[in-house]
C-alpha cells in the first residue's frame, strides 16, 4: 500500500541494510513526528483506542506530543503500555489501531501513523518516576518473561504486589530477544524496557524452568498466585522426507542462534550459525520474514520465502513483507514442499514442490490451497529454514501436570481474566492462543493482572 | 554467577570440576544434564551431570573444540556466567536383574551415576569401560565399589582387551544373560553396542548428545528419528532406546558445525600465542 499523506519514516537504503544488522527503520525527527501528530482529528470517540489490546490512550498522547509536552506524552503512553519503544516497532499497526482511524477509512486517505508516533515518545527516553504504590504484601510468581510475562509484572509492581519473574533463558525478553532480529528491533531497546520493569521492584531469576529446575508446586506454596506465560514453544516440522537433513533447520534454531546467541557476530561470539547460497525459508509470517532476511544479512546469495497459499492470505505484518522484497528476496506463492532431497553427506541439495490451488475457505476463515496435480517440480536449495509455527513445548505438560490443557494441547484459560482449573493459576499469551502477536499477548497480561489483582484482593 | 570449586586433570585434555549449584545437588537424578554458558561470548554447552554433593554439582570435560578448551581452563574461584539445570528425564532405575553398564572415552563419566543407582537398587552391575588408550581411561576406581565385575577395552590394547567395548560385550553376553545395556559414549560406540543389543534382543539405553542450542524443547536443534518418530533429545531424552535411533542420520547430523567449530579453534589458538590450553 503505497502512502499517501502520512509522514514517511527514514529507512536505511536496502543495499546498505543487506550487508549489516542495523535498524532498517529510523524513526522520526521531532518535525516529522509533530507533522504526523498534527493530523489526529482527536476523535471523541476514540475508535483507534478500541483497536488497540492494551487499550492506550492514544488521542491523549498525541495530544500531549503535538502541544510538545513531551513529558506528559511519555506518562500517558507508559501508562498504559509498558514496552512502547517495542510496540511502536513490532505491532501490526495497519490491523490494530491503524485500522480503525477514521483519517484511513477516508476514500484515498491515510490512517495517522500511530506506530511511529509511540516508537518516537518511547525513544525519547524521558525519565519518569515509576507510580509504584506502597507494598500490598501479596507474592506473585511469573513464569516465563516475555511480552505477556513482564506486562503482567510491571502491571503488578505498580499496584505494590511483590513480584518475581522464572525465566528459562540468562536474559529477560522471550521472544524479543531470541526470536525478533536486531535489525527490526534492537535488543538494547528491549533491555531499556526490562530496566523499566526492575525499577520498578520485578525481580527476576534468570536460567529457571518451572517444571523442570524448580517444582511448579513449589511456586504454588510460596507465592499468592501464578501467571504462566511460557510461549508456544516448541518448533512444528512439516514432516516430510528428508526434514532430518543437514542444513534444515526450526526458525526457532536459526534465529536464537542469531539473536539470542549473536551467532552473527561469530567467531567473535562462540555460537555457529550455517549460512549456503541458496536458502528455502517455508511459511509467511512475521518469523518467516524475519529468517529470510537475517538469512540475506549473513550472505545467502539467493533467498527464497515458499508459500502455499497467494499473497492475499500472507499472516505477515505489511512493512516486513515490503522490506523483505525490497532486500531481493523472492517469493514463491502456491507452492508446497513434499520432500527434501540430499546428497551422500545428508546435506539437503533440493526440494520436491508441487503447485497448489485455491479451493473453499478453511476454518481460519482463508482459502484452503488444494494439491494441483501433476505440478511436481524440484527446487535446488542447501539450506531451508522451516518458520510454519509452532507447538506447546514438552516440557509444560510434563511440567505442569496438574493444569488443563485444551484440545490443542494449550493451557485452558479464560480469554477475559487468563483464568485457570486453579483459582489461582492465571495463564497468557502463546501458550494459551499458540503462536499470536507480541501485543496480544501484552494484551493478555494486562488483563490478567487486573485478574489477580481482583484475586489478590478477595483471597 | 556460579563459583568453580575445584579443577583436576585426571587424563590428558580431560577435566574433573565441580560447581557450585545447591538448587543442581538438591534436585538432579542420574542420567539429566545442565546446560553452561561460561561468560557472555560463549555457547550454551550441556554436560551430563556427574554427580553432586554438599551443594555442587561435577562434570567431566574433554578439550576438544574452542568452548570446551574455554571450559577446561577454568581455575577454582573463577565464576560460570549461567548453569541452569537438571535438564532432560532422568534414567529409569529399577532392579531389573543383570545390567551391563558400557562407557566410553569422557562417556563413562555420565554414566557412573547411572552405574551406582543401579547396584544400589540391588542390580548385578557388570561394567564395560573403552578408551582409546590406558591414559584416557578415566573413573576406574571410582566405578569399581559398584560394579559386580569389569571389562576393560583399549583401542591399542594398552589395558585390559584390545578392541572396543563391543569385543567385551560378546564375552559377557556369552557368559551371562543380561536383561537391560546402559551405554554412552561416543555415537559410533553407541550405534554398535545397539546393534548388538538388537542382535540379542536385549533393550539398550543410551544417552544422546547431539547439537543442542536452548535444552528446552524450542528449538529443535537435538532431533533424532527414533521408532519412526522425531525426538527432541533435549525434553524427550537425553536416553533412548539404542536398537530405535537412526544413528546415520544423527550421526552425519553432529558434524554439520565441523567448519564453523575448526574456524573458531584456529582463531583462539592464535588468540591465546599459538599454543594449546
Amino acid at each position: 500500500m503505497p502512502e499517501k499523506n502520512k509522514t514517511k519514516m527514514r529507512e536505511l537504503d536496502p543495499i546498505e541494510r543487506i550487508g549489516c544488522f542495523e535498524e532498517v527503520a529510523l524513526g522520526y525527527s521531532r518535525e516529522e513526528a509533530l507533522k504526523e501528530a498534527a493530523r489526529c482529528l482527536q476523535c471523541k470517540n476514540q475508535p483507534c483506542v478500541d483497536g488497540c489490546p492494551v487499550g492506550i490512550n492514544i488521542p491523549g498522547f498525541i495530544k500531549a506530543l503535538r502541544e510538545e509536552r513531551y513529558k506528559d506524552s511519555t506518562v500517558i503512553l507508559k501508562g498504559d503500555n509498558n514496552l512502547p519503544a517495542v510496540c511502536g516497532r513490532v505491532c501490526p499497526q495497519e490491523k490494530q489501531c491503524e485500522a480503525r482511524c477514521i483519517l484511513g477509512r477516508v476514500p484515498g486517505g491515510d490512517a495517522v501513523a500511530i506506530g511511529r508516533l509511540e516508537r518516537y515518545v518511547a525513544d525519547l527516553e524521558i525519565p519518569i518516576e515509576s507510580v509504584v504504590k506502597p507494598p500490598v504484601h501479596k507474592k506473585v510468581a511469573v513464569i516465563g518473561a516475555g511480552p505477556a510475562g513482564l506486562t503482567v509484572a510491571a502491571d503488578l509492581a505498580k499496584e505494590g504486589v511483590s513480584v518475581t519473574v522464572f525465566e528459562a533463558f540468562h536474559t529477560a525478553g522471550g521472544v524479543l530477544v531470541y526470536g525478533i532480529p536486531e535489525f527490526r528491533l534492537p535488543k538494547e531497546i528491549v533491555s531499556n524496557e526490562v530496566q523499566f520493569v526492575k525499577e520498578m521492584g520485578v525481580e527476576f531469576k534468570f536460567n529457571e524452568i518451572v517444571g523442570r529446575t524448580v517444582p511448579f508446586e513449589e511456586l504454588l506454596s510460596d507465592y499468592d498466585a501464578v501467571f504462566i506465560g511460557i510461549g508456544a514453544g516448541a518448533p512444528r516440522f512439516m514432516g516430510i522426507p528428508g526434514t532430518n537433513l543437514n542444513n534444515i533447520f526450526s526458525a526457532s534454531e536459526f534465529l536464537t542462534r542469531v539473536n539470542l546467541m549473536k551467532a552473527y557476530l561469530f567467531p567473535k561470539y562462540d555460537t555457529p550459525v550455517k549460512i549456503k547460497d541458496r536458502v528455502a525459508v517455508i511459511g509467511a509470517g512475521n518469523v518467516t520474514m524475519d529468517a529470510a532476511r537475517t538469512a540475506k544479512r549473513l550472505g545467502a546469495k539467493d533467498v527464497h520465502i515458499v508459500y502455499r497459499r497467494s499473497e492475499e492470505e500472507m499472516p505477515a505484518r505489511l512493512e516486513e513483507y515490503h522490506h523483505a522484497m525490497e532486500e531481493g528476496i523472492k517469493l514463491h506463492c502456491l507452492t508446497l514442499p513434499v520432500e527434501y532431497l540430499g546428497d551422500s553427506n545428508n546435506n539437503v541439495i533440493a526440494m520436491k514442490c508441487v503447485k497448489m490451488i485455491l479451493g473453499e475457505p478453511d476454518s481460519s476463515g482463508r482459502r484452503r490451497p488444494v494439491q494441483l496435480e501433476n505440478s511436481e517440480f524440484t527446487m535446488e536449495v542447501d539450506m531451508v529454514i522451516e518458520a510454519i509455527g509452532q507447538t506447546p513445548n514438552a516440557v509444560l505438560k510434563a511440567g505442569f501436570p496438574s493444569v488443563q490443557l485444551n484440545k490443542w494441547g494449550s493451557i485452558q484459560a479464560d480469554e477475559e481474566t487468563g483464568r485457570t482449573n486453579f483459582p489461582n493459576v492465571f495463564a497468557g499469551g502463546d501458550i494459551v492462543t499458540g503462536a499470536a502477536t507480541v501485543i496480544e499477548a501484552m494484551g493478555a497480561g494486562k488483563r490478567s493482572a487486573k485478574a489477580i489483582l481482583e484475586y489478590l484482593a478477595g483471597a | 554467577m556460579y563459583k568453580v570449586i575445584s579443577t583436576e586433570a585426571i587424563a590428558p585434555d580431560t577435566f574433573d570440576i565441580w560447581l557450585e549449584h545447591p538448587d543442581i545437588d538438591k534436585r538432579a537424578k542420574p542420567g539429566q544434564f545442565l546446560i553452561l554458558r561460561l561468560d557472555e561470548f560463549s555457547e550454551r554447552i550441556p554436560l551430563t551431570i556427574v554427580s553432586t554433593a554438599e551443594g555442587r554439582v561435577r562434570v567431566i570435560i574433554k578439550a576438544i573444540g574452542k568452548s570446551t578448551y574455554k571450559l577446561c581452563a577454568v581455575k577454582p574461584g573463577d565464576t560460570i556466567a549461567d548453569i541452569v539445570g537438571p535438564l532432560g528425564n532422568p534414567s529409569e532405575i529399577d532392579r531389573f536383574g543383570t545390567v551391563c553398564v558400557i562407557g566410553g572415552g569422557v562417556g563413562i563419566a555420565p554414566l557412573f551415576p547411572i552405574a551406582r543407582a543401579l547396584k544400589e537398587a540391588g542390580n548385578r552391575v557388570v561394567g564395560i569401560l573403552g578408551a582409546a588408550k590406558k591414559e584416557l581411561l578415566i573413573m576406574k576406581d571410582e566405578f569399581l565399589p559398584y560394579l559386580d565385575e569389569l571389562y576393560i577395552t583399549t583401542d591399542d590394547g594398552s589395558e585390559g582387551i584390545k578392541g572396543n567395548v563391543t569385543v567385551a560385550l560378546q564375552e559377557v553376553l556369552k557368559k551371562e544373560k543380561v536383561e537391560f545395556i546402559w551405554a554412552i559414549g561416543p555415537m559410533v560406540m553407541m550405534k554398535f553396542v545397539s546393534l548388538m543389543a538388537a542382535e540379542n534382543d536385549i533393550l539398550c539405553w543410551v544417552s544422546l548428545n547431539p547439537i543442542m542450542v536452548d535444552g528446552t524443547g524450542m528449538c529443535g536443534a537435538c532431533r533424532a528419528e527414533v521408532g519412526e518418530e522425531v525426538k527432541f533429545a533435549c525434553v524427550h531424552g537425553p536416553e533412548f532406546d539404542g536398537r530405535k535411533v537412526k544413528w546415520d542420520e544423527l550421526i552425519k547430523r553432529q558434524y554439520q558445525y565441523r567448519e564453523e567449530e575448526k574456524q573458531a579453534m584456529e582463531d583462539y589458538v592464535k588468540e591465546m600465542g599459538g599454543k594449546n590450553a
